[in-house]
């Protein structure tokens, strides 16, 4: 504990460097929201529309902004003003929001301590290093501002007890945090079937008096978070604002997943039939201009509606929801997590690129398992990390991006071959041992001394120099070449070039999960 | 014999299972290097997001515009009247007075600026800018030099340093870098308050490592470069004097290796003062720009002898300017005489690195205008000593840290103040399982903690409270005073070190005769 302490502490007194650092307009939105709270009674809190930014969360983080919001009110009252504090910049506010977000990291790191007690020492610092130290975390959380650690942190608790067996009280996390935040819920799906397999599924008495228990677990937690709402008669409201599907399919920078490649296609079938003579209306709204209305965004293919994107996630999950019903594992839980939240990122309605948080930080601990996991991972988080970068597009921040990534590239390359050319070091030896019992030759020695280390593969390797350039396009090249014109062109590239990766990932970690054997 | 040595190994290894960095280290020094580089790197791009030394305060501001300002005055004007007072230059606005290659760093730093933002650089019309876009570049031209200068001598004297030892640990090593590139002074002097420290003193590290890999010809031009960076790297002049005269003198023709050295010096001085060796009047000019002794014998409340003890002694009322002069000269001169005297007698790499900390020391705590700043100097040998004297190393960093603190507090660096210092005791106690950690242990018990408390305690209340108003200076007075003690009894302490080093070859050495 310790020592996961001194990683934790490490990472902290950066987080502290990066306060005055750029902040998005998600730290305007998490300071309304302490006015909020603070200064209006429960029953406005879904009603409010003082400023843009409503409150758009579950009940349980609205609580938790109220809990903040004490403190906030005897640090600088100005802060929970609700007309006083908009567009608030002291250091006042500056100050605790970010030392709040640094706080609230804690959570991560019990759900780290909680995941890895049991784990060797080896693999244990390795997950520490990826997660306690990841560089999405901090540029999402520290810089961006949002409190992904802290959900983050919960989910880990959930799956930690899941891991254990103790599937009642990794319920109850889940449940817990799916009232903090709704978009964790592309996993209950996983969390439904293997709980009913894994938990409920013992004899029709036992299990049904595990069903009720779980059952009223569930209700209890999501009594409490909505309960006051319903009994305001505003539950309606409250899922209005937590679901606004009008929204759009995509984000202003469109987050790097499959529907990416669904408007370029449309685009490109437009371009083209255009070419040949068909006339092809312009569709009134535009993807890059941000915000989108009710009208189709597509000149060709089929719109895609809120339903169309959840079929697909479900289509996609099913995989493992047979997977996960025909063998419920604890060890596996984890993985499967995992992949939902990679399904609900590629296909999901509105997804932001900081969802790819959401199997990126979990799969960590997968990713020490073995050596191919680890090749995956170590790639896969490189690709995930970039997709990020378009948050941080301010100079001042370039450097600290850019030192991130490759910090973090070269600590999990050291971190992983040591892990593993240590294991095979140890493999071959064994091997060694058993040829020279067996067959009492000193000299067949030498040929296992050759060592397969951490090597990523060629396409792997060439995607990776491939980002390199995408990024001194976009960066250098472009505005060099084309100045001011086609601004959004380096970002499509980047969501485009990212797309892939992440597709190229989901496929990887589908084939795993099919292959995996029915032990 | 055998048998012990297998003990150790096996030892060595319990020792890095349990070891937190184990991954850091076992692809050699070179990826750990570049590792401990780039976190290094980064930590020093967090500090610049922090405000710098006078920012937003006019009419004079701080460091930060006096190296701006030097960059619009090189850039803009011929190189003859860089160091002249003249309608164009007014001195007495941040006139340069640094040696010319300051002059010279900052005209290529200028014309990077003038490259992205050419309004941060123009004469007369860029006093006191601050944009968003030249404040950035600024920055950037520090972390360059950062990166291009301190990184690669500090590289380059690691390798040197533990080339010739093979019986130490992956993890020492790679804690030794961590110790010398994350010195907390240094990242805050030069990418908070605004300073160029790190290519004077990368450059001396550089010297320093050709000297422990014995090329004595680039280890002076490495240092009379430092030199003609910043005067105050004369710090270390007396060390590298005598190590190299009595490295000299043990070989078979000392004259002429005396001679080849002064020989390269001189050489470089040459190449750099060229454009003012012309005239007596130009070098002469130039060289009263270095020496402002109208200044003062010691600025706002440094840590020094004549400083603390002004507090009984008023030298600045009893004494002239002229003696002085003297009298601190008399003073540093005689203070590093000693640690000379056993370099020129018995000069070793170990007891080179020492002499450097002890002439910087005697320097600090005796010479004429002395900083807050020029801490740094002596910190510089002891961060590179840092396997050999790790105490030494946390003990004048913390004081160090803590005497720059008055400095800091104006410049409103105290969060980044608070996170280096933080982070530097981590990596410090890294839980790595090093067992021959020599820490005096009876040293570190209640002494330290009551000094350690002491000084924490000093802090707040110089944060929280408010002066008495016949005393207005009283908390920077105690900070100086703590601090003064406490460096005093180091300087003591490494001078006495030097020569027991000496003691200690001696021993060796008759044993070895003796087997």
């Amino acid at each position: 504990m310790s020592d996961l302490l001194w990683f934790f502490a490490i990472s902290t007194c950066l987080k502290l460097l990066l306060i005055p650092s750029y902040h998005s307009t998600d730290f305007e939105v998490h300071r309304n929201w302490l006015a909020l709270t603070h200064s209006l009674p429960l029953s406005q809190w879904y009603l409010d529309e003082t400023s843009p930014w409503t409150l758009d969360y579950p009940p349980l983080f609205a609580y938790f902004e109220h809990f903040l919001s004490i403190f906030a009110f005897l640090i600088d009252p100005q802060i929970v003003d609700l007309q006083k504090g908009l567009n608030y910049t002291s250091n006042s506010v500056i100050f605790f929001q970010r030392i709040t977000v640094i706080l609230s990291d804690s959570c991560l790191l019990y759900g780290v301590y909680r995941l890895t007690k049991d784990l060797d020492s080896g693999k244990r610092i390795l997950i520490w290093v990826l997660v306690v130290w990841s560089p999405m975390l901090v540029i999402v959380d520290h810089l961006h501002f949002q409190y992904n650690g802290f959900l983050l942190g919960i989910l880990l608790i959930s799956l930690s007890f899941l891991e254990q067996g103790k599937d009642l009280a990794g319920g109850f996390f889940f449940a817990v945090l799916l009232c903090f935040k709704h978009l964790f819920a592309v996993a209950a799906p996983v969390y439904f079937v293997y709980l009913f397999k894994h938990y409920c599924w013992c004899g029709l008495v036992k299990g049904f008096r595990r069903l009720s228990v779980l059952g009223a677990v569930v209700v209890a937690v999501f009594a409490v978070a909505y309960g006051p709402f319903v009994y305001h008669g505003q539950i309606q409201q409250v899922l209005r604002r937590m679901f606004p599907f009008g929204r759009g399919l995509c984000h202003a920078y469109w987050a790097p997943n499959f529907w990416v490649f669904y408007i370029v296609l449309d685009k490109g079938l437009a371009f083209f039939l255009r070419k040949l003579g068909f006339a092809i209306q312009t569709p009134e709204a535009s993807f890059t201009g941000g915000l989108v209305g009710d009208s189709s965004p597509f000149a060709i293919l089929p719109q895609i509606t809120p339903l169309a994107t959840f079929a697909m996630v479900l289509l996609a999950l099913s995989p493992c929801l047979i997977k996960a019903w025909r063998n419920p594992q604890p060890g596996m839980i984890t993985r499967w997590v995992t992949y939902a939240y990679t399904c609900g990122f590629l296909f999901g309605w509105h997804v932001h690129e900081k969802a790819s948080l959401h199997f990126v930080i979990p799969l960590a601990f997968v990713a020490v398992q073995s050596l191919e996991n680890a090749r995956h991972y170590f790639w896969l988080s490189i690709v995930s990390c970039y997709s990020l970068f378009p948050l941080l597009f301010e100079a001042q921040e370039y450097p600290i991006k850019v030192l991130l990534l490759l910090l973090h590239s070269i600590i999990t390359w050291l971190a992983f071959s040591a892990q593993f050319t240590k294991g095979e070091e140890a493999k071959a030896a064994a091997r060694i041992k058993k040829k020279d019992e067996q067959l009492k030759l000193k000299g067949n020695s030498s040929r296992a001394d050759k060592k397969e280390g951490f090597v990523i593969g060629g396409v792997e390797k060439s995607y990776l120099v491939g980002l390199l350039v995408v990024e001194i396009w976009s960066q250098f090249l472009h505005p060099l070449i084309f100045g001011d014109k086609l601004p959004f062109v380096p970002l499509m590239l980047i969501s485009i070039y990212c797309g892939l990766g992440i597709m190229y990932s989901w496929i990887w970690q589908l084939r795993w999960i099919i292959r995996s054997p029915n032990l | 014999m055998e048998r012990t040595k297998g003990r150790k190994v096996v030892k060595d290894k319990e020792v890095g299972d349990g070891d937190l960095c184990w991954w850091l280290v076992h692809k050699g020094i070179a990826a750990s290097f570049l590792c401990i580089a780039v976190f290094a790197l980064l930590v020093r791009v967090a500090i610049s997001l922090h405000p710098y030394s006078g920012a937003g305060n006019p009419p004079k501001y701080g460091d930060f515009e006096a190296q701006r300002h030097w960059m619009e005055i090189t850039l803009n004007l011929p190189v003859k009247e860089w160091y002249r007072n003249s309608t164009t230059n007014n001195i007495s606005y941040w006139g340069l007075d640094y040696p010319p290659l300051t002059a010279y760093q900052s005209y290529f730093h200028g014309l990077f600026l003038r490259f992205f933002h050419p309004e941060s650089v123009s004469l007369f019309s860029s006093r006191g800018h601050e944009s968003y876009l030249g404040k950035l570049l600024m920055r950037w031209t520090v972390l360059s030099s950062d990166a291009l200068v301190f990184f690669p001598a500090v590289f380059y004297f690691v390798l040197a340093y533990h080339s010739g030892r093979s019986n130490g640990h992956k993890t020492h090593i790679a804690w030794h870098i961590a110790m010398i590139l994350l010195s907390p002074c240094l990242m805050l002097i030069d990418h908070g308050h605004f300073q160029y420290n790190c290519i004077s003193l990368g450059l001396t590290v550089g010297a320093v490592a050709a000297v422990l890999s014995n090329k004595e010809l680039v280890a002076c031009f490495l240092f009379s470069l430092a030199l003609n960076h910043k005067q105050m790297t004369a710090y270390f002049a007396p060390a590298f004097f005598s190590h190299l005269l009595g490295k000299s003198l043990r070989r078979r023709n000392p004259a002429l290796e005396v001679l080849k050295l002064g020989l390269v010096v001189l050489g470089t001085f040459a190449l750099v003062w060229w454009p003012y060796l012309h005239s007596m009047e130009a070098f002469s000019r130039v060289l009263s720009r270095l020496a402002p002794f109208e200044r003062g014998i010691y600025e706002d409340y440094v840590a020094n002898f004549w400083c603390t003890t002004s507090v009984l002694v008023k030298w600045k009322s009893i004494f002239t300017i002229q003696s002085l002069k003297l009298l601190s000269l008399g003073a540093t001169v005689s203070t590093c005489l000693p640690s000379m005297v056993q370099q020129i007698w018995a000069p070793s790499n170990h007891g080179f690195l020492y002499g450097l900390l002890n002439s910087a020391f005697s320097f600090y705590m005796f010479s004429f205008q002395v900083h807050e700043k020029s801490i740094l100097l002596p910190l510089l040998p002891a961060s590179l000593l840092a396997l050999e004297e790790p105490f030494l190393l946390k003990w004048i960093t913390l004081y160090a840290l803590f005497s720059m603190f008055p400095l800091l507090c104006r410049d409103k660096l105290i969060l980044p103040y608070i996170a280096v210092s933080a982070l530097f005791v981590l990596i410090y106690y890294v839980p790595s399982g090093r067992q021959d950690r020599k820490e005096m242990r009876s040293f570190n018990s209640f002494f330290t903690i009551c000094l350690v408390s002491c000084s924490v305690v000093l802090h707040i209340v110089y944060l929280t409270m408010h002066p008495p108003h016949r005393y207005p200076f009283l908390f920077d007075a105690m900070i100086m005073l703590l601090c003064f003690s406490q460096f005093m009894l180091l300087a003591f302490y490494t001078n006495a070190k030097q020569w027991m080093l000496m003691k200690r070859s001696v021993l060796l050495d008759k044993e070895k005769k003796l087997h």
